[in-house]
């Protein structure tokens, strides 16, 4: 009981003096402090959400302008998913299903330079693509791709003869040349082009460019799924791909139960069904985890940085009032209430500046980033900020702090007494 | 006198206490061999020229540092052998002090200065506020409690540092040269509290160099060279 209430004094009079000294510290050199704090608050999440959030935009986007929310396709062994019209029915009679997109998909190759006859030496202006044969209104609904037209316009219902092209496909978006990479060179909208899948050939109207960072469409030639049919030379009602766009709000968790409930019907025989999640390329989940240990260890320099400045400023704080800590040792307090008088300082500058981070960040910053992505070629950057990892940070940031708070003061509290009095 | 009756009749005893600081290869012997009684109720001044080891001497049996050698006895407790924890907290409960340089905690306020050692002791804060108040009044100081060290005069800065020493009525009062830096008619007002904190049993071990602040005392302890040349 006695020590207990010794433990209890020696904490009231930590807080004591803990309060007091920040309440008639230096404004100014207090808001340095807490400045301080909420930059390196700062660096340690937003670096880190940068980078993550480089590839966490890409997987976003693969999803809302890629896959959806799950995409249905064809067996690696065979032609087309088999039975897509029960498939399809299927999706339709599932309240969760909000948007569809049936597509035909074929290799084929697009060909500028099919009007004019090439010199010997002339390779001719053609590229090989994946061409879709889409419901420009049912993959608008699912995709947007309507928006990331950059050049040109979207594919209407009735343009039988219009394509859209994906930007990686030009070399005016993507200036590359290398013997296993080709592009179409020079191609203005309006352009004609043959359009050659197998043996079957169209000639086809250049509508619009598409640039959505998405390579499921910047690699893609589009057109009306009636005409893509013909050219595949597709005789039954099946398709090559299904994207399905769950109900706003929808979850993996939701994704997962419907796949479940498509493969519950046993479709797994005739499709691959696969949620946003698990269709995402390995390389960018690779990419992902990579940059998650990237970001951590900047993360962590981040963080050495915010305890070594917390421990320059308690160290200089209480060196400079050396004396007087041994003025409060002479009179009798204890040694542990200075230290934790310091302890609660350094948590004080540690709560304050995470707070305003944590404001700054949430009211402004991701708000503001996801308003305005940052450019990058390869996707448009957020900052991927969950709650609880950012949290996690703050918890490791205090530790840190309390750490880098303790050590100067109980370096400087255990000098010599009369020492630190007459200032020896 | 027996044992006992030596235990209760002196508050400070010492036998053979020496003080020597090593620099390098030199030994500087500040005490050499000093043996002293204290009585009870005694205000006691300790007396000499600069460098006599008077302030060396107050701060071993003041507990503020460790003698070389010898043996101290504070109210019969042995107190050469104390660990820091232990130290720490007889001096918070047994032990009042007075510097020389007033010695206060800045960012605290003259009250919360005083108020600071009894809510150590376990008084709850507006209990140590009301006592700090009550004893800052006594000292003449009822109006600046609120103050911060830097609005006050050295005078007043030395009265709220007595009164931060007196507050939880210590056994004994030890001041080091509390009139040094302040001018004749705030000595004169501290030594005044001095003696009416005397009159009501209050032991005193001062410091001083001034022979008329000796002369106010009830015994003068010269030393000289590390050693008492006269008592």
């Amino acid at each position: 009981m006695h020590a207990l209430k010794r433990k209890s004094n020696i904490y009231r009079v930590g807080f004591f003096l803990a309060y007091r000294q920040i309440k008639r510290a230096s404004l100014w050199t207090t808001m340095l402090i807490i400045a301080v704090m909420t930059l390196t608050f700062l660096n340690l999440v937003v670096v880190n959400g940068v980078l993550v959030g480089l590839i966490q935009s890409s997987i976003q986007a693969q999803k809302e302008r890629g896959t959806g929310d799950i995409i249905v396709t064809k067996l690696q062994q065979k032609n087309q998913i088999e039975r897509s019209g029960e498939i399809l029915s299927v999706l339709e009679g599932l309240d969760s299903v909000k948007h569809i997109s049936a597509k035909y998909i074929g290799s084929g190759i697009l060909n500028a330079d099919y009007r004019r006859k090439l010199r010997q030496d002339e390779s001719p202006n053609k590229v090989g693509a994946t061409v879709v044969g889409i419901n420009p209104v049912h993959e608008d609904l699912i995709t947007g791709v309507s928006k990331y037209v950059i050049e040109g316009a979207y594919l209407q219902e009735n343009d039988t003869d219009g394509v859209v092209i994906g930007a990686n496909l030009l070399y005016k978006y993507t200036p590359i040349e290398t013997a296993g990479f080709q592009t179409l060179k020079d191609i203005k909208i309006g352009q004609k082009l043959k359009l050659n899948i197998g043996d079957n050939a169209k000639e086809v109207i250049v509508r619009g460019v598409i640039k959505s960072k998405v390579d499921e469409n910047d690699f893609r030639v589009f057109m009306l799924d009636r005409e893509a049919r013909k050219l595949i030379g597709r005789t039954d009602s099946n398709v090559d791909e299904i994207s399905v766009r769950l109900k706003p709000g929808a979850t993996e968790a939701d994704a997962q139960y419907t796949k479940q409930f498509l493969l519950n019907n046993g479709f797994e025989e005739f499709a691959k069904i696969q949620t946003s999640v698990e269709a995402q390329p390995k390389f960018l989940k690779d990419i992902a985890a990579t940059f998650g240990i990237l970001g951590n260890l900047i993360g962590s320099i981040g963080l050495a940085v915010a305890s070594i400045t917390i421990f320059i400023v308690i160290f200089v704080n209480a060196l400079t009032r050396r004396k007087f800590i041994g003025i409060m040792k002479g009179i009798g307090i204890h040694p542990k209430s200075i230290e934790f008088s310091y302890i609660l300082q350094s948590i004080f500058y540690a709560v304050i500046g995470s707070s305003i981070g944590l404001a700054v960040l949430y009211g402004f910053l991701v708000p503001f980033v996801d308003a305005h992505p940052i450019n990058f070629p390869f996707s448009d950057g957020i900052i991927y900020a969950p709650l609880v990892g950012t949290m996690m940070r703050v918890v490791l940031l205090l530790i840190t702090t309390v750490i880098a708070g303790y050590i100067p003061a109980r370096m400087i509290v255990k000098r010599n007494t009369l020492d630190a009095i007459l200032g020896r | 006198m027996s044992t006992t009756q030596e235990q209760s009749e002196y508050i400070i005893r010492t036998s053979g206490v020496r003080k020597s600081f090593v620099d390098g290869d030199k030994v500087t012997h500040v005490l050499k061999g000093i043996d002293l009684k204290i009585k009870k109720g005694e205000f006691v001044a300790i007396m000499g020229r600069s460098g006599a080891g008077k302030s060396t001497l107050l701060y071993q049996v003041s507990l503020l540092d460790h003698p070389t050698e010898g043996e101290i006895y504070v109210d019969g407790v042995r107190v050469t052998d104390m660990h820091e924890d232990e130290r720490v907290s007889f001096r918070l409960k047994e032990l009042g002090y007075v510097f020389q340089d007033y010695a206060l905690l800045p960012d605290l306020t003259a009250k919360e200065n005083v108020a600071v050692p009894l809510i150590m002791q376990g008084k709850q804060i507006s209990e140590a506020y009301e006592i700090a108040e009550r004893v800052l009044t006594r000292v003449g100081l009822g109006h600046r409690v609120n103050n911060l060290p830097s609005k006050l005069s050295g005078g007043e800065q030395q009265r709220v540092s007595i009164a931060r020493a007196i507050a939880h009525e210590p056994k004994i009062l030890f001041a080091d040269e509390p009139t040094a830096n302040l001018d004749s008619e705030s000595s004169a007002l501290v030594l005044k509290i001095f003696q009416e904190l005397h009159a009501l049993g209050q032991t005193i071990v001062m410091v001083t160099h001034e022979d008329e602040y000796g002369k106010a005392t009830d015994r003068v302890i010269r030393l000289q060279d590390g050693q008492i040349i006269r008592e």
